[in-house]
């Protein structure tokens, strides 16, 4: 196993000091609010990068558990029940283990196919949420939309205590994929990822990887779906149960390099400022979806490893031209894949 | 009785147009390895040229099936030459899904940008005629688009068994590299299949719009329920999407009758997981390939 390197913490600390520092040396409300939106992808993307750039599972269902953090914090703070103040990030853990209990018996129905029919039958399971919310009224209230008790937090801040909550779920985000990779179970990930078959026949257990995975995956979601909830203070569902809440962080964790650690936060810092933009700009918002296929498609075609990946491989070129003893760069986990040609 | 023999009748009507929405992803699959999340958006697309040539032109929506599927046709070559055929063999299957999902989206786009985002439906002048059989209502139009469906149906089977394409086809499906030994340009089986796939969707949504009203954001219902049909049907399985196809149109049905049309929307969803914890494999599945 690796060891813990010096550059890798270095880099930590620089992230995240940084990250922290950001809503106290920019303090306009716009720009917070942007930020806000940017480490909630962060936290999703690296969520979703810890089923799907790890053990190579694509989920597409994670919005579905992100309608479920939602929704949940909708119905424990009703606007009837006044502002609620920081009790709902106080209660985040709690909602995160639910989701993750809640995730496991899907996830065990959906595990038992692979490949394309796992991201196929998670798709379908992202519709069936949506539908889902809008015909449970009693605890979605269905199209009408439902309330969360506004918060009394200080106008000129106030969306700092929001971006603070997503920063602390995005560092626990990125902690367990940093821990996960270390341990047996990333090795057991990366193993499916390789070939499946032949780590079961090697007698890898990899039903528990796969559903431990799904769930911490899913948990994180909920939790970053309840804080999102709180700071639009009103939801509906086809916001809180959105296919494109799903795309974009499955586009995001490909920008920035699928199975990196800082690849989904690449993604998203490089993506959601300027999807904001333009969600924002009403003579833009109509090409929105124009736009977002665009870069999509780019991305895949131009860029189908991701930035990381690709920087990584020119610098590592460029090293071992000028010496040979370099070591792995820190942030990697070995992503060449061995083709086999059946 | 009565009820269950009426609801029978339009899941079987239903399902045979779904069958025909279904069979052009399962015929991508099954030469591609590619999973078209674009179908839906193009049985949408095939909608609106249909409704925009009847509000305009006064051209009969089922008549309007001659111009959209050479149409689409086109659209479906021009997209597997661009987005899909770059994707190197290995991750096909599941860059696939995606880059088809980000066409999707854009297409919905553009449908958006120019017929906004309100309900249409083609509404032609036999739109709610109906026949009387045996004390059983049936709408015209359902029973022309069941029709025109298995006419279809019928022709892209007699293609795949009949004509020298359709055994380049079969060839593909079956082994790809001795295909390719044997002389079969699997560049150009794959090109024509992809657009073949998406132009029959278009052609079940010319009359989907007589059915159904439908605005961009629909293709999501849609592409729910087709990709739970191939599933079902085994993933690759012509004979197999066809009966998963009469089956959900059938369930679906049944459910909207006996319990509440809003739940028939979860059809779909209860088939599925069934489906999954009895036989992950699908009601046709081939472990391997090799099965059209």
């Amino acid at each position: 196993m690796r060891t813990v390197s010096r550059s890798g913490v270095a880099l930590t600390v620089v992230i995240v000091a940084g990250l922290a520092a950001f809503p106290f040396v920019f303090q306009a409300n716009w720009v917070v609010n942007i930020a806000v939106f940017t480490m909630m992808y962060a936290g999703l993307a690296t969520a979703w990068n810890l089923l799907g750039g790890y053990s190579g599972y694509i989920s597409l269902c994670n919005a579905a558990f992100f309608g479920v953090g939602a929704y949940a914090i909708a119905n424990l703070f009703p606007t009837s029940g006044g502002p609620p103040g920081s009790t709902p990030f106080l209660i985040l853990p709690l909602l995160g283990l639910g989701a993750a209990i809640l995730s496991i018996p899907i996830g065990w129905v959906a595990f038992r196919t692979r490949g394309v029919t796992f991201a196929i039958v998670t798709i379908s399971l992202l519709f069936v949420a949506q539908t889902l919310a809008f015909l449970m009224r009693s605890f979605t209230r269905g199209s009408q939309g439902m309330g969360i008790g506004v918060p009394r937090f200080s106008v000129a801040t106030y969306e700092r205590p929001f971006y603070l909550a997503l920063l602390a779920i995005f560092v626990f985000a990125v902690s367990v994929c940093w821990y996960v990779r270390r341990a047996k179970l990333g090795l057991t990930l990366f193993a499916i990822r390789d070939d499946e078959d032949r780590a079961r026949g090697l007698g890898v257990d990899t039903e528990i990887a796969k559903l431990v995975t799904f769930a911490m995956s899913l948990g994180i979601t909920a939790m970053i779906g309840g804080v999102w909830a709180y700071y639009i203070t009103y939801i509906y569902p086809q916001f809180a149960v959105d296919p494109l809440i799903t795309i974009g962080m499955v586009l995001m964790v490909f920008l920035g390099g699928k199975g990196t650690l800082w690849g989904p936060l690449l993604g998203a810092l490089l993506l959601v400022p300027a999807q904001r933009l333009l969600a924002q700009n009403a003579s833009t918002a109509r090409w929105y979806l124009i736009l977002y296929s665009g870069v999509f498609l780019l991305v895949i075609l131009l860029l189908p490893r991701g930035i990381i990946p690709s920087v990584q491989d020119l610098i590592a070129r460029l090293r071992s031209k000028s010496d040979r003893d370099t070591s792995p760069p820190a942030a990697t986990v070995p992503t060449v894949r061995t083709e086999v040609v059946p | 009785m009565r009820l269950f023999v009426q609801a029978v009748i339009l899941g079987l009507l239903a399902g045979g147009v779904y069958a025909l929405m279904a069979s052009g992803l399962t015929l991508a699959f099954g030469i591609m390895r590619v999973i078209n999340v674009a179908q839906g958006v193009m049985i949408i697309l095939g909608a609106y040229v249909s409704y925009t040539l009847f509000t305009h032109f006064g051209v009969d929506p089922f008549l309007s099936v001659l111009f959209v599927v050479p149409v689409v046709f086109v659209l479906g070559v021009v997209i597997e030459l661009v987005f899909i055929r770059p994707l190197r063999p290995s991750e096909r299957e599941e860059l696939s899904l995606l880059v088809t999902w980000a066409v999707a989206l854009g297409i919905e786009g553009v449908l958006g940008l120019v017929y906004s985002t309100t309900y249409r439906s083609t509404i032609p002048s036999y739109a709610n005629a109906a026949w009387r059989i045996g004390g059983f209502a049936v709408l015209q139009v359902q029973v022309y688009a069941f029709g025109l469906s298995v006419v279809i149906l019928a022709v892209l089977g007699v293609v795949l068994a009949k004509t020298r394409f359709g055994r380049a086809v079969r060839g593909t499906v079956q082994n790809p590299a001795s295909a390719a030994l044997l002389g079969v340009d699997e560049r150009k089986v794959a090109a024509i299949g992809f657009g073949l796939s998406v132009a029959t969707a278009a052609a079940a949504g010319a009359v989907y719009g007589v059915v159904t009203p439908f605005n961009p954001g629909s293709h999501y219902d849609l592409i729910s329920l087709l990709l739970t049909i191939i599933v079902l049907g085994g993933m690759g399985s012509l004979p197999g999407t066809v009966v998963a196809a009469v089956l959900m149109g059938v369930s679906q049905a049944l459910l909207a009758t006996y319990i509440s049309p809003t739940s028939a929307k979860l059809t779909f969803f209860i088939l599925l997981i069934g489906i999954l914890v009895v036989r992950p494999q699908g009601l046709f599945g081939a472990v391997e390939r090799g099965k059209l």
